[in-house]
């Protein structure tokens, strides 16, 4: 029982931070109908910015992580400007296969040596370590670390995207960029606030990743991009509580898969839910299903 | 001479002729060894991306699990011929068909419930069936120590050469161009086109989904088939969710729905792949993956259509009518659409 307490802590840590990714696939995906795969790559540059920032340059913690979102903001929006919006009315395929591109680029532009280098990095901790026990579980600074500064930038996002304008030009670009264009709203900038404020999310999920799992390198995006598309995709694509909600799940059935069957296998059960739920809501489990036939 | 062009058996003579003429090259010396295996990379290739243009290309169904067809193709057909027939020749030949129709029958189970789903939903829930077939590949060894599990599968039969593969990919490009050609090719077009108009003019639109899947998957198996016995290492991390990209960009660079695209691309992505291996000076190679993006990129922000968009090498396309007019046509479609 206390094990599975354990699991459930441990669990409820990786999909705080897959929450954090999902964010930007999701919303890049309601606005522009994009699946962005560089996200995880950002998100890995995010990993090393905030590592740089306090590891080898020793700054607090906390401005480590917002250097880190700074910089993958604008990166972020640097490779929606340079890889999509040329392609903004091309074949929706056709900026699939440059954000593959853009991954690509990523990964082995951040192995080159003067860059990041190839090398896996260990990650030494920004904080002594404290461990709690409660009701016969151990919870750990760090978790509860990850906890704040998830629940924090979820509120944030929320209060961003219900309560300010660029929030409201947000939601009518993701609804109709034809009418947002008419009612005076550039879609280009909202596209491009959306790509920043989504580069900047995955920068902090990064960071926090970096100190949750302290190992990183060029390609370490790779698994937790796909996990978070699918954490996505599995609470309905688009819909913003739906990726926390898939994320969630996601770091539960993962982590009590490596803890009650074998590692080896929590892809396998996390893909074959994703595919069982889709089989039976074939938009995700919050998202709305179009009126098309199935 | 346009007419001489658009036979189907001018195509034959220019495939014959590309085989004389690599097979001279070969003989003489002028490609050795290692390009060889180069060359014979990028045919294999181009059969298992044909199956995949059957299936998104041209029936516009966005899957993303070629990598898994290809690999119980691969691992399918190697153990047979490993394990079964023990390297005699008709051994190797009927494991590749094993290998094929294990991968179409797969794919058709998968298919059936799995094709209900919609464009990106699609993609994602292949990708994810990808993701399960290679970690059932990591795991072969639990009940079949023979196939090695993580530490991959050895000692294929080494039977598939230049010649076997050629011929292969000859025979995948007139099966795909006549599948195309056919009534059943137009329902597919159709299914791409619009899934509702085509539904509404009788085509059985899940029976097309279906059809191509599963023919899709079956290439993809024979293509892994010939892998397997080409290259004497079979590992699950060749059929890794990044591979099925692989396929993917072929195709598209390609151009959707162009049997010309996915031969000139699958080619000249193998060729690039190696190429700039071979080219970049010893301090520049770390740079070859950037560089390779960003040819990806460019290319496609620059030939959005792919690079064929959807033109065919006459043989390989549509017979025009004999006695149609086009000028008149083309000149009241231009009236109608404006």
């Amino acid at each position: 029982m206390h094990y599975l307490l354990q699991q459930i802590v441990n669990g409820l840590q990786l999909g705080l931070i897959y929450a954090l990714i999902a964010l930007g696939y999701t919303m890049v995906y309601g606005i522009i109908k994009l699946i962005n795969f560089a996200h995880g790559d950002v998100f890995m540059v995010g990993a090393f910015l905030g590592y740089y920032g306090f590891a080898v340059y020793h700054l607090p913690f906390y401005l480590a992580v917002v250097i880190a979102m700074i910089g993958c903001a604008i990166l972020g929006v640097t490779i929606e400007f340079l890889a999509y919006r040329p392609l903004r009315y091309a074949p929706r395929i056709a900026a699939l296969i440059t954000a593959i591109g853009v991954s690509l680029f990523l990964e082995y532009f951040s192995s080159l040596k003067f860059a990041f280098g190839p090398d896996y990095r260990t990650v030494p901790r920004p904080f002594t370590e404290i461990h709690w026990q409660i009701a016969g579980t151990t919870i750990t600074n760090t978790q509860v670390i990850v906890a704040v500064v998830v629940v924090v930038l979820l509120a944030f996002l929320q209060f961003l995207i219900y309560h300010t304008k660029v929030g409201k030009a947000m939601r009518a670009v993701s609804f109709d960029h034809d009418a947002a264009r008419l009612m005076g709203i550039n879609v280009n900038t909202v596209i491009s606030a959306t790509f920043g404020l989504g580069s900047a999310l995955a920068a902090a999920g990064g960071t926090l990743y970096a100190v949750a799992y302290p190992q990183i390198w060029p390609f370490m995006g790779i698994m937790p991009g796909l996990k978070a598309f699918t954490a996505a995709v599995l609470g309905g694509i688009g819909n913003i509580p739906g990726a926390v909600l898939g994320s969630l799940l996601m770091g539960q059935i993962e982590v009590l898969t490596a803890g009650f069957i074998s590692s080896n296998f929590r892809d396998v059960i996390a893909f074959s839910v994703l595919i069982l739920v889709l089989l039976v809501r074939p938009a995700g489990l919050l998202g709305q299903a179009g009126p098309e036939k199935v | 001479m346009r007419k001489i062009v658009s036979e189907p058996w001018f195509g034959l003579v220019i495939a014959a002729a590309i085989y004389v003429a690599l097979k001279l090259a070969y003989v003489t010396g002028v490609i050795g060894p290692y390009w060889s295996l180069v060359i014979d990379q990028g045919l294999i290739m181009t059969v298992a991306a044909l199956g995949l243009n059957l299936i998104y290309g041209f029936t516009g169904q966005f899957s993303l699990g070629h990598a898994a067809f290809y690999g119980i193709g691969a691992y399918t057909a190697g153990l047979l011929s490993k394990l079964v027939f023990h390297g005699s020749y008709w051994g190797f030949v009927l494991s590749m068909l094993a290998g094929a129709a294990m991968s179409g029958l797969i794919s058709f189970l998968l298919g059936l419930p799995i094709l209900r789903l919609k464009s990106d939903y699609l993609g994602i829930a292949t990708l994810g069936f990808v993701v399960i077939v290679k970690t059932a590949l990591d795991n072969t060894d639990l009940f079949l120590p023979a196939a090695g599990g993580a530490r991959g599968l050895t000692g294929v039969p080494q039977l598939a050469s230049f010649d076997v593969i050629f011929v292969v990919l000859v025979l995948t490009v007139i099966f795909v161009r006549n599948i195309v050609l056919s009534t059943h090719g137009r329902a597919m077009v159709a299914v791409r086109e619009d899934e509702l108009a085509a539904d509404a003019v009788g085509i059985n639109t899940t029976l097309y989904k279906a059809i191509a899947f599963t023919i899709g998957g079956a290439l993809a198996g024979l293509a892994g088939g010939l892998y397997s016995a080409r290259y004497p290492l079979l590992h699950p991390s060749l059929f890794d969710f990044l591979r099925t990209f692989d396929f993917l960009l072929v195709v598209v660079l390609g151009g959707l729905g162009s049997i010309t695209g996915t031969l000139v691309a699958s080619m000249a992505w193998v060729f690039i792949l190696e190429g700039l291996r071979a080219i970049l000076p010893q301090t520049l190679v770390d740079w070859r993956g950037v560089l390779y993006a960003i040819i990806l990129i460019v290319l496609m922000i620059l030939r959005p259509q792919g690079l064929m968009g959807n033109i065919e090498l006459p043989f390989l396309a549509a017979k025009r009518p004999a006695q149609s007019r086009p000028a008149e046509v083309t000149k009241d479609a231009a009236i109608a659409d404006h």
